[in-house]
């Protein structure tokens, strides 16, 4: 199993994506954002948290046009795994993988905690391991997380059970407690917390790793 | 020629930043603000000398980079 984990300039949680990659068994390769092309042969792509480009213009709009975007577009649409974390996310719905935009949070605060999810559904390689309607903790750590789509589209990510993970205490404003979703074929998830945070018993849990392992794990024998 | 992109949350689309602004403003005594939206102004140099060729290429750059349009709309003008 080969995960590349994207760095973009302004990228800080892409270290921390590739140990959790790493952790759960999987060889990682850093690919820089000027990159054309991913490695022959990759099965995951993280999208890591940051400031990608200093959130100039929208959060994550300068990275969805970036030159290494278009083989991660290319990846998902050939139906490959694709994981968005945070700024990963915001930059996934920009390039349009993922529907809908994140909004600046409600309150207008940079929210930096550690939150209470609710698995909402087990039908994803990223959330099979987990039971359903579980509740896991966790951290967050951002200004534009309010997750923001029309109502059509919201009820359909619900009739088609692709709300991964809800908030138990909306932090954020997002719309029906959104943490975040999966695309169509269930192999794209995008998420405003950070799993990678909380992986090991040293980061004061380890509730995401087995959002990795299982992940890892279920590509390794497919 | 120049361009000038404005772009917008659209409606109903909540803008607390907006929202913020409207409370400080009632906060200093300007009574009678019924709300507040707040947008950016974007200025390009062009070196198309056409008008309506302008508006194509602006209207272009705002479907893909300068607005999301799942959350924003925006108005181009050229001048």
């Amino acid at each position: 199993m080969h995960a590349a984990v994207i760095v973009f300039p302004g990228s800080n949680c892409d270290r921390d994506l590739a140990l959790a990659f790493e952790r759960a068994g999987a060889r990682v390769s850093m690919i820089w954002h000027k990159d054309t092309a991913l490695p022959e042969g990759i099965d995951m792509v993280g999208v890591p948290g940051g400031f990608s480009y200093g959130d100039y213009l929208r959060c994550g709009a300068i990275a969805a046009k970036s030159p290494i975007c278009h083989s991660v577009v290319a990846h998902a649409e050939r139906g490959g795994y694709v994981l968005g974390v945070c700024n990963g996310f915001q930059i996934l719905t920009e390039t349009g993988i993922l529907p809908g935009a994140l909004l600046r949070n409600a309150g207008l605060k940079y929210v930096c905690k550690a939150v209470q999810l609710t698995v909402v559904t087990t039908q994803s390689a990223f959330t099979r391991r987990y039971e359903a309607g579980q509740t896991i903790t966790v951290p967050i750590a951002h200004h534009d997380g309010n997750y923001f789509a029309d109502p059509a589209t919201l009820d359909r990510l619900e009739a088609e059970d692709r709300i991964a993970f809800s908030y138990v205490n909306n932090p954020n404003g997002s719309a029906r407690d959104i943490a975040g979703i999966l695309s169509q074929n269930r192999r794209v998830l995008g998420m405003m917390p950070h799993p990678e945070r909380m992986a090991e018993p040293l980061h004061g849990g380890s509730d995401g790793a087995l959002l990795f392992t299982g992940l890892v794990q279920d590509l390794a024998e497919a | 020629m120049k361009a000038r992109v404005h772009v917008m949350l659209k409606n109903g689309v909540l803008d607390p930043q907006g929202e913020a602004v409207r409370h400080a403003l009632g906060a200093m005594g300007f009574d009678g603000v019924e709300a507040v939206r707040q947008g950016k102004v974007i200025e390009l140099d062009l070196t198309e000398t056409d008008a309506a060729t302008a508006l194509k290429s602006v209207t272009e750059m705002c479907e893909k980079l300068l607005a999301n349009t799942v959350i924003e709309s925006y108005r181009v003008e050229i001048a």
